[in-house]
Order: structure tokens, then sequence, then C-alpha cells
């Protein structure tokens, strides 16, 4: 295994591990206000110290980092499992008319600015967590879809599908028996930095309030908060944005040790 | 604190030309960009923060202290009855388009605030009016339905500025008034321009030219005010950011007190809140010092009321509603819902509504009531909490000075309705006794309080933070404006 690989495995263990154990157990309770304890630096009582109503912030970036994971995870999810089919689909019906409708709806997809359209969901359903998880994974589609049919494309003209095809399997049953599991290394590789990027954008989300609401913790808002208070207490903005950051760099990390270790060719070229 | 060596020293300035180091133009910021330019036909405060006194003026004015001064009325005399109200106009007083100001502008001016199609927010301070002559250019003589020793007061308003026949049709766009600074240009999202008006009839303001900024975000408020783009900030929407700018000496920071009730306002017209009980329950589990340190770093003063306290009429009934979380969880149990309820919390973009509702939000957890937080911005507050009245909570400051009577108003957007307290406001308006007025004001404080209308948070303070070199800014905001009038620049 590659030292990318284990560095970002321990970074993604880290931040999974946290958010597991934040169901079962939290330093204090996130939702417990102590205005008289409000903005401490981090000492013995409060590890990563207070935010500005007195919470404890180790507990708010656990929590916070299950709201992160479960909206970029399900995010994802939409993505692979409506991008995916589509792409393959496109590919067994190649240069059809089907597959330029669904290539074209993917260009359209792609070429909205996926911020502006996300705004405009949370503005007509209101902002919370799950219209967040809709408006990134309707924009995970088309990465999905033009990655698998892009990789299934040149499968199709290979020898084993060729026999497959004399043997009479349909087109679907291809897809899904002989393409998919010849693209799972890449899907997986690509998965992991749509996650990172999902992270991300669910920070984005709720840091200009479109996000999960409060009281429930998320780390964009508590970016957001921080904001005014970084020359009076530093550490209520560094705290969230450290954990931003290593996530995300985990995530690539991972996604790209993952590559190297899964992708045939370059394992080739290493040896 | 008018410092008329100053405006010759500006005077000096601009004779000497550019070049002489003496400043005469101010850059000032505010939070709120206007939506258009009437402060006769709109709610918005954002209006009068830039108009008020400086392009409009009424006939009778609001002082730095919140006094009573003479406006555009030189001296007004009340006949025995208490009926007729007699204004001496100004001479020489003209409009920015250069026409004069005369008596038939004021009874225009009256007559369309008062009419049955006016758009004016405020209709209720021209109600007792039943006529108004000008006998001649000079005089204007106003007769009530019924006494109102508060006229000159209401007359004071924003929205009873003296607004010109002539210029009315493009006023929300290009303002024309008889104040000593004239609107200039609006570049609309970011800055109103207003320039000294040479003929204004009285003691020429020391600057030359003024430019109010908008700057909504308070990073970017702090970053403006850091850089010294801005010369000025009047109501610093950051208070954690004040003990900065106090420690830095390019800076000065005033601190002054409001018309503002910040209240947790219940829509008593919707269950659960149409019940006194659950409504009591709130007002307990609220723990107003901890919104206060929490949301405004210890800016704001509690209140018990719907009243200022600087104000003499001020009672403090903060006993009426303690903050006791056991008698909360009783009084909801009283009132069948021992397992507490759940209800919307819906907040505009002020800090002291954003973070006091997260606090408030936590308060009432507490005791068992769990609160939908949603942040919404201005227009959609209006459109939704304000006109639509679809809320359970909200978190409002109403920076309105005296207006204890919109609780006499069951429309009104919280609905109280209890024809005991618009008894007493008819009451009121008609009693022009100190006294007696003092004692009605009580009343109604204490009907309120004891009701738990609302529950009553604190008033909001106005942070200003300023050049250090600048002087006269307003230090407290007896109503809503920015009076540029007696500010100038100190060597």
């Amino acid at each position: 295994m590659s030292r990318t690989l284990i560095l970002g495995l321990a970074l993604t263990a880290l931040f999974v591990g946290a958010a597991l154990l934040s169901f079962v157990w939290t330093p204090y309770d996130v939702e417990t206000m102590s205005i008289a304890q409000r903005l401490r630096p981090p000492d013995a009582d409060h590890l990563l110290g207070t935010d500005h109503f007195g919470r404890d912030i180790l507990s708010m970036i656990m929590v916070g980092a299950r709201t992160s994971i479960a909206v970029a995870l399900v995010a994802v999810g939409i993505g692979m499992g409506l991008g995916v089919p589509l792409g393959l689909w496109a590919a067994a019906r190649r240069s059809g008319w089907l597959d330029e409708a669904i290539m074209r709806f993917n260009d359209l997809v792609f070429a909205f600015p996926s911020l502006v359209i996300a705004i405009l969901i949370t503005a007509v359903f209101g902002p919370s967590a799950v219209n967040a998880i809709i408006a990134i994974g309707i924009f995970n589609i088309p990465v999905f879809a033009r990655l698998a049919r892009g990789a299934a494309l040149p499968l199709w003209t290979r020898d084993f599908i060729l026999a497959a095809r004399v043997a009479g399997k349909s087109g679907l049953r291809i897809s899904a028996e002989h393409i998919l599991p010849n693209l799972a290394n890449l899907l997986i590789v690509q998965g992991t930095i749509q996650f990172s990027l999902g992270i991300l954008a669910e920070a984005g989300l709720s840091y200009v309030g479109l996000g999960a609401q409060p009281p429930v913790p998320s780390w964009g808002r508590m970016l957001a908060d921080a904001q005014t208070m970084v020359a009076l207490a530093p550490h209520v903005a560094v705290v969230p944005g450290l954990a931003i950051v290593g996530m995300v760099l985990g995530l690539n990390l991972l996604g790209d040790g993952l590559r190297d270790l899964l992708d045939p060719k370059l394992r080739v070229l290493r040896t | 604190m008018r410092r008329p060596f100053l405006s010759l020293a500006a005077a000096a300035a601009l004779v000497a030309g550019p070049a002489a180091a003496q400043q005469s133009d101010l850059t000032i910021a505010l939070q709120l960009e206007p939506p258009h330019l009437d402060p006769t036909s709109a709610a918005a405060g954002a209006i009068d923060s830039v108009l008020y006194a400086n392009v409009f003026e009424g006939l009778t004015r609001f002082g730095a202290d919140g006094g009573i001064l003479p406006g555009l009325a030189e001296r007004w005399e009340v006949s025995d009855d208490g009926l007729t109200y007699t204004f001496d106009l100004r001479d020489g007083v003209t409009f920015h388009d250069g026409t004069a100001m005369n008596a038939e502008d004021v009874k225009f001016t009256l007559d369309r605030a008062r009419a049955e199609d006016s758009a004016n927010a405020q209709k209720a301070l021209f109600e007792d009016i039943a006529e108004v002559t000008a006998p001649d250019p000079q005089t204007v003589r106003i007769t009530l339905s019924q006494p109102n020793g508060a006229l000159p007061f209401n007359l004071a308003w924003g929205d009873a500025v003296i607004v010109a026949p002539e210029s009315i049709d493009a006023i929300k766009q290009a303002p024309v008034g008889t104040g000593p600074f004239r609107f200039e240009e609006w570049v609309q999202g970011d800055r109103i321009e207003l320039a000294r008006y040479a003929d204004y009839w009285g003691e020429a303001p020391a600057l030359e030219a003024a430019t109010f900024k908008f700057i909504s975000d308070p990073t970017a408020a702090f970053a403006a005010m850091m850089a010294q783009d801005i010369d000025a900030f009047a109501g610093y929407p950051a208070p954690e950011n004040l003990p900065q700018f106090e420690a830095d000496p390019r800076f000065q920071v005033l601190v002054g007190s409001t018309e503002g009730e910040t209240i947790l306002a219940m829509n008593n017209g919707q269950p659960p809140f149409d019940n006194a009980l659950v409504r009591a329950a709130v007002a307990h589990a609220i723990n107003r010092q901890d919104i206060i340190d929490g949301a405004m770093f210890g800016l704001g003063t509690p209140i018990g009321t719907h009243f200022a306290p600087h104000n003499p009429d001020y009672l403090d009934l903060m006993d009426f509603s303690p903050f006791d979380p056991e008698k909360a969880r009783a009084l909801l149990a009283e009132a069948g819902f021992a397992d507490g309820f759940t209800t919307t919390l819906k907040l505009p973009p002020p800090s002291y509504a954003r973070r006091g509702g997260e606090i408030v939000g936590a308060q009432l957890r507490a005791v068992g009531i769990e609160t939908e937080i949603t942040n919404l911005e201005w227009a959609q507050w209006l459109e939704e909490v304000f006109r639509g009245k679809d809320f359970g909570l909200t978190i409002v400051s109403h920076t309105e000075p005296a207006d204890i009577n919109i609780y006499a108003r069951p429309d009104y957007y919280f609905q109280y309705d209890n024809p005991d307290f618009q008894a007493l406001m008819k009451e009121l308006s008609a009693t022009s006794d100190m006294a007696a007025r003092t004692e009605l004001l009580h009343q109604a404080q204490r009907m309120i309080a004891e009701d738990h209308v609302n529950a009553y948070l604190f008033q909001l303070a106005f942070p200003t933070v300023a050049d250090a070199r600048l002087r006269g800014l307003w230090e407290n905001q007896p109503t809503q404006a920015t009076d540029l009038t007696g500010v100038s620049w100190a060597e």
C-alpha cells in the first residue's frame, strides 16, 4: 500500500470514526448552551474550546462530521445510482438517438453552475439538509454518467463482449454482468473524489445558510458564525476550517491511493 | 452639538481649494439599503435612516435626545379646547428644486398622508386630524376631531415629512425635500450620494457632501471600517468587534440607546399562542441576560414590557416574567401541553434575531417546546410573518418611537385583540394632561406584560463606529435617523 493511501485512510477513518462515535457519545451535549463559558480557548475541559454560545466545539465537530458525511454520501449515492445506469444505457445504445438524448441532457445539467441551482432549489423548497442533498446529488449525475459511458464504450468493441452477444445476452445483461464489473475500480475512485467534493459543497451551502438548519451543527455554518469573531477567538474559525480541510484532503488522498492500487495500467507501470 | 466654527473652517477650506487638508465630505455606512426613497409611503426604517433630517423635514422634528423641536414650523399654538393647532411656518424655506415651501405644501402632505388610499405606513399618526387649512402661505391650521396632545410628536415622525406636489410622482427615485442636503444619486445596491443644499433656510451644515454606503455583511463591515474605506458605520452589525475598535486610536465607538424593543413575538391569533398560559410559559422560559450576552455580547438593556427604558414613563415589569424554567414547565402542563409542542421560529437577518433565535430555541427546548428555525430575508419576513401572519414565533426589534399603541391593532402581525387595551389607547390619545398620560401608559405597559402578549427581551443598543476625528454624530436613535446636519471633522 502506498503512503498516500495510508494517510488518506487514516484521515478518513478519523472523521468517520468521530462521526460514528457521536451517535453514542460526545464530550458535551451539542445543543446545550452555556453563555458564560463562551469563546473559551482550547483547554483541558474543552479540548477544542467553546463557540460564541459556549457550546463545546469538539462535540460540534463530531456531530458536524455526521451531517457532512451523511449529506455527501447520500448525494454521491444519488449521483451514482442514477448516473451510472444512464451512462451504461447510453453506451449500450451507442450513437443512437437515445445516447444523444441522454448525453445532451447530461451536458445541460453539467453546464449549469451548481451552486446557483442549489440556491434556487433551497430558495423554492426552503433550506434543509435534505434539499442540500438533492441539490448536490443532481450535479453528481452527469459526472458518473459520462464516466460510465466513456469507459463502457471501448469495452463494447472487445471480443468477450462480442462473445456474450453471440451467446444471445441482452444489452441490459451484458451491461450488468460484463461492463459494470470492469468499471468498478473507476467508479470507486471517482466516487471517493466526488464524496470529497460533496463535503465541500455541503460546507459551502451551509456556510451561506442553505444547508442543515440550527441547532443541527454543520461545519459550514460553524465557519460562517465564526467569521466576525476571528480576531476575538481564532479557534472558533480555525477548528471547523481544519476539519473541512482534513476531511477533504483525506478523501482525495484515499481516492488517489485507491486508483494506484486498483488501476491495472498503473500497477504495470510501477512494477 | 453644532460647531459653527467648524463650518467656517469648511468654508475656508473651500476657498483655499481642494488641496486644503480639511476634509468636508463623509462616507457613512448603514446595514440596510432603502427599498425606495419615499419616507411617507413605506414602513422601511432604512428610508428614514438616510433621508430624515438630511433631505426631508417635517413641521416638527426629533432632537438627538428624543425631544420634540421646531422644524419647518417655527412655533405653534394650541387652542384652549385642544382641538386647533396653528403652525407658523419659517420664512425662506425652499425645496431642492427651487420652489418655495408654503402652507399649501403642508396641506397637500397631510391630506395625502391621511387620505383613504394613502400608502402611509403610520396612518394612525394622522387619525385625529379632521381638517387642514392654509389661511395664508405662512400659516397652517390643523383641526382635530378630538384633543390629541401628541400631535407635535406625531408630526415629527419621518412618515410626516413635508413633500411637494410638483415632485411627488418621482419621489421614490428622486426625492425632493427641504433639508440641508439634496439628493444627488442612488447607485442601487451600493450607495446614495447627498450634497449640501446651498439655499437651505437654516444654518449650513459643515459637510459639503455625504455618501451613504450599504454594507449588509458584518465581515465586510469590519473590513471596510478597518481599511477606513468608510468614515463611520451607524448601527454597526457585529457587537463582538467593538472592543477591537475601542482599542484602536483611529476609531471611536459610541453605544447609544434606541427605541428598539426587541421582542420574541408570538402569534396570539393562532393555537397554541392564543392561550395566555402558553405565552406565560414561553416568557418564563427565556433568560434575557443570556440572550443579551450571547447574541449581542452584552449590549442591550433587558425589558419586561414594550417600552423603552430611557423613557421617563417606563416601568420595570420584568417581575411578570422572570427566568423560571420550572414555572414554565408547570404553566405548560396547566395549559395541557405537559409533553410540550413544536412550533416555528422565523428569523429576519439581523444578528440579534439570528443569534438570539438560536439561544431562544435552546432555552425553549429546555422546557419542552421544540422550535423549527427558519432564517428569512427581510422581504420574505415581511411577506410571510408581517403581512401573512404565518408564524408561531419570531424575533424582531420594534424601532418606532413610543409604539405601544400597536397592541391596539388586532390585525397587527402578532394579533393581540384585547378591547380593554384598545379602549385604553383611545383614552390615551384623548388625554393631554401629562400626569394622566403617564398613569395610562403605566396601565398599558402592565396590561401587556400581564397578558404576556409577547416575550420582551431587551432594548436594542445602537453601536456606531466612527473615525476618531468625527464630531456631532447622533449617539442615540430616538427615531431612525442619521442626522448629518451637526456632523463635522475635528482638526
